[in-house]
């Protein structure tokens, strides 16, 4: 048998020394890349977690535009180097699987009716990772997806909880989640309480099960707090010397010239 | 996604501008734009740089793990460059297993490294014919502005110039991997009559002709390739050789330091 | 957060705005009898609606736009344009100022042209119908395009053209800006030049305070007589 591993000391203490109901240092950076329509980059312990949106676009291919409203599609990608053994690059079983959760939970918030036929494409690369990546990179794309205009209900936040040494614990690290009993990883909508993504594996019992869903939601409304605040910061040294604001309604064009004739070359010599 | 096409006008405005040999965003004609590099930001990975070239960004990770040597070199390591056009970078990437495009950045990038022996690759043998090193140098895109050869170059170098070989699995220690050689790619675009080096995506999508120029701390040529459809004449193919070592000892320095 | 002395608030999306007193404008919606931000913007209370004045976000085609549209591809009977949107847009042959015969459409404008449109109508599902037939519409020559996000457009024009004209009257190039974030400047390279570093500054300072004054001396410094030798 293999050597057991403390997974928490006698003062219940875990390993990088967070308290069970600890969350791991989290900072957020909102409108990070120039060619995406929004953007966000994300550290969260030793995740490095970039979120890309472009869109509303036109979705192709086109036999998959809904008429009434906007898909909203996401790609979760873990790069080759992000973790210790080399990733071979492209999908995987479960990195579709992950893409399909978060698609699911951002496509709640978002008011797809505004945006008939088109799809916002959420990306998001995973540049290092240690555990938790899928709520890092759901995290982050709710982020990238307010920074590229695109109208929500709310933001969509993402933690996990779970069980390891015997211990409920808050957002597992790495040693958590390989040798743990359980997690919990955990989205909702802050503003109203609702559950957008839930997936667990493990064991817990239904006390447990309760207990971990109350604080991986109690985290979430902090890690809210860190996102809004990413998105103000983008926007407060502007804010801050405002004057007046632009008029409501766009007005009408400039035009300039006095117009010239409208004939094509083409037609000239005809 | 379709192509992108470029307007006429603005096709028109950058030749316009070529012809007296000045750019849309006003660089000189072998001005660079604003490099910067940042090592060892990946902390999953032996190597890596991440670098900004106006506002293209690339992450280079270099991942080393143990494996076969082929059965023609069996006492040299293995070197294996990926490059991945990610989606995130720009609206005319997709998703999907690597394409031309994908291939070809991969391929210079590995010349320029391969043919000048930066890595002496019989130090990454283990047992002759049985274990190598195998040395994965992985090139993500992540902000798409133009100039991929020369910004995935300056990572990977960067990135080897920061690896650490994990020796500590062979029960030995770990210690930095030797860098031989320093090549870097400067590349540059045929844009009417006048020859620009680092093009903008712009500059790129009107462009005639490419030209990719690696060359060693010599000031030695280790690695070329030509590409768009257009064509160079022998005295353009001299005169960016010429510029392309100068402007590679300038940025030598910047990368390697 | 209200900002210091503005008593002018950025909201992100989820934030409450009021309750059912006020009415949901452009930008927020309500939920409960309240009234909620749906994007990240500036709140701006306007005869009992709240709006939020986005500060990101893609162009939505609206009738009555003027627009700047590439030509992307081209049928027998119709030209289809990129107009900075998530919705391509048909030009058809009959909404264009000649008669032009079923397979001609080469002739007139091809692949890569750029037009000056105007948005004639948009339907439920965002079908967009453009326009060329108005007398000031047509192909552009010359000159040169630059981008800004749309909702820079009302600061690049200013309040009553204030800004556009200022730009115009120091590089006297001719321009049009496009509802959708595209703007047409021609004039001297140098000229041109200037007016997109003037507008990029404008993009980029879009909520500074006193902006006008600012550009005004930017413009000023570009055009400030030489000295003589």
């Amino acid at each position: 048998m293999e050597p057991e591993v403390k997974l928490l000391d006698e003062n219940k203490r875990r390993l990088d020394g967070r308290a069970v109901d600890e969350l791991r240092p989290i900072k957020i950076e909102a409108g990070v890349l120039n060619r995406a329509d929004g953007s966000a980059y994300l550290e969260w312990g030793g995740n490095k977690v970039l979120a890309a949106v472009y869109g509303p676009r036109e979705a192709h291919p086109r036999h998959r535009q809904d008429p009434a409203r906007a898909l909203v599609q996401c790609r979760y990608n873990m790069a080759a180097f992000s973790v210790s053994d080399r990733k071979r690059p492209g999908p995987d079983r479960r990195s579709v699987e992950i893409s399909k959760v978060v698609s699911e939970a951002l496509g709640h918030v978002v008011f797809k009716e505004q945006f008939p036929r088109t799809s916002v494409d959420v990306f998001i690369e995973v540049l290092q990772a240690e555990a938790g990546t899928r709520c890092a990179g759901l995290t982050a794309a709710a982020v990238a997806m307010a920074d590229a205009g695109i109208p929500m209900r709310d933001l969509v936040v993402s933690c996990a909880a779970g069980k390891a040494d015997g211990t409920l614990l808050l957002d597992l690290g790495k040693e958590e989640d390989n040798l743990g009993e359980a997690d919990l990883p955990v989205a909702i909508v802050p503003r109203t309480g609702e559950i957008v993504l839930l997936q667990m594996d493990g064991h817990l019992t239904p006390e447990e099960l309760e207990k971990s869903l109350k604080s991986a939601i109690d985290a979430c409304h902090k890690i809210y707090e860190i996102q809004k605040d990413a998105l103000r910061r983008r926007y407060a040294v502007t804010a801050e010397h405002e004057d007046t604001p632009p008029p409501p309604e766009a007005p009408k064009p400039e035009e300039v010239e006095a117009p010239e004739p409208v004939v094509p070359e083409t037609q000239e010599g005809e | 996604m379709a192509v992108q096409v470029v307007s006429e006008l603005t096709r028109n405005h950058i030749h316009k501008l070529a012809a007296d040999g000045k750019r849309v965003d006003g660089r000189g004609p072998d001005e660079y734009r604003p490099l910067k590099i940042e090592k060892g930001f990946v902390g999953s990975a032996e190597g890596s740089a991440r670098i900004h070239l106006g506002k293209t960004e690339v992450l280079v990770g270099i991942k080393m793990d143990f494996g076969e040597p082929y059965a023609d070199s069996p006492n040299k390591g293995v070197l294996i460059t990926a490059a991945e056009l990610i989606p995130m970078a720009s609206p005319d990437f997709e998703a999907g297993p690597p394409r031309e495009k994908a291939i070809e950045l991969a391929r210079v990038v590995d010349r320029g490294i391969r043919e000048t022996k930066t890595v002496d690759l019989e130090k990454l043998c283990v047992e002759p014919g049985e274990k190598v090193w195998l040395l994965f140098m992985d090139m993500h895109i992540l902000d798409y502005d133009g100039n991929l050869f020369d910004a995935c170059s300056y990572g990977v170098l960067g990135g080897l110039s920061n690896t650490i070989v994990p020796a500590s699995r062979l029960e030995a220690e770990d210690y930095p991997l030797e860098i031989q050689h320093q090549p870097l790619s400067v590349t540059a675009v045929k844009i009417g009559n006048a020859i620009f080096l680092d093009p903008s995506l712009q500059e790129e999508q009107v462009a005639d002709a490419r030209l990719t120029v690696a060359t060693d701390e010599n000031g030695d040529v280790r690695a070329m390739q030509k590409g768009l459809n257009g064509s160079f004449t022998f005295d353009e193919i001299k005169e960016i050789v010429d510029r392309a070592r100068k402007a590679g000892h300038e940025l030598r320095k910047q990368i390697v330091g | 957060m209200v900002e210091k002395g503005t008593g002018r608030e950025l909201v992100v999306p989820g934030d409450l705005l009021g309750t059912a007193d006020l009415k949901p404008g452009m930008g927020a919606f309500a939920e409960d009898g309240k009234v909620y931000a749906a994007l990240l913007g500036i709140k701006n209370e306007r005869s009992g609606y709240i709006n939020i004045v986005p500060l990101s976000g893609r162009y939505i085609p609206r009738p009555g736009d003027s627009v700047i549209g590439m030509v992307t591809d081209r049928g027998p009977s119709h030209w289809l344009l990129e107009i900075n949107s998530p919705y391509p847009a048909p030009l058809h042959v009959n909404e264009v100022p000649w008669r032009v015969d079923y397979g001609d459409t080469a002739k007139y404008m091809d692949i890569g042209d750029v037009l000056l449109l105007k948005v004639l109508s948009v339907d439920e599902t965002m079908r967009v119908v453009l326009t060329m037939k108005e007398h000031d519409l047509r192909k552009l020559t010359g000159g040169q395009i630059v981008e800004i996000s749309h909702s820079k457009v009302p600061r690049v024009i200013g309040r009553k053209g204030s800004m556009i004209s200022l730009i115009k009257e120091f590089t006297r190039c001719r321009m049009f800006v496009g509802q959708n974030g595209r703007i047409w400047i021609d004039g001297d390279i140098d000229d041109i030049h200037n007016a997109i570093s003037v507008i990029k500054r404008i993009e980029e300072e879009a909520q500074v305070i006193g902006l006008t004054e600012s550009v005004r001396s930017m413009l000023e410094e570009m055009y400030r007589p030489s000295p003589v030798e």
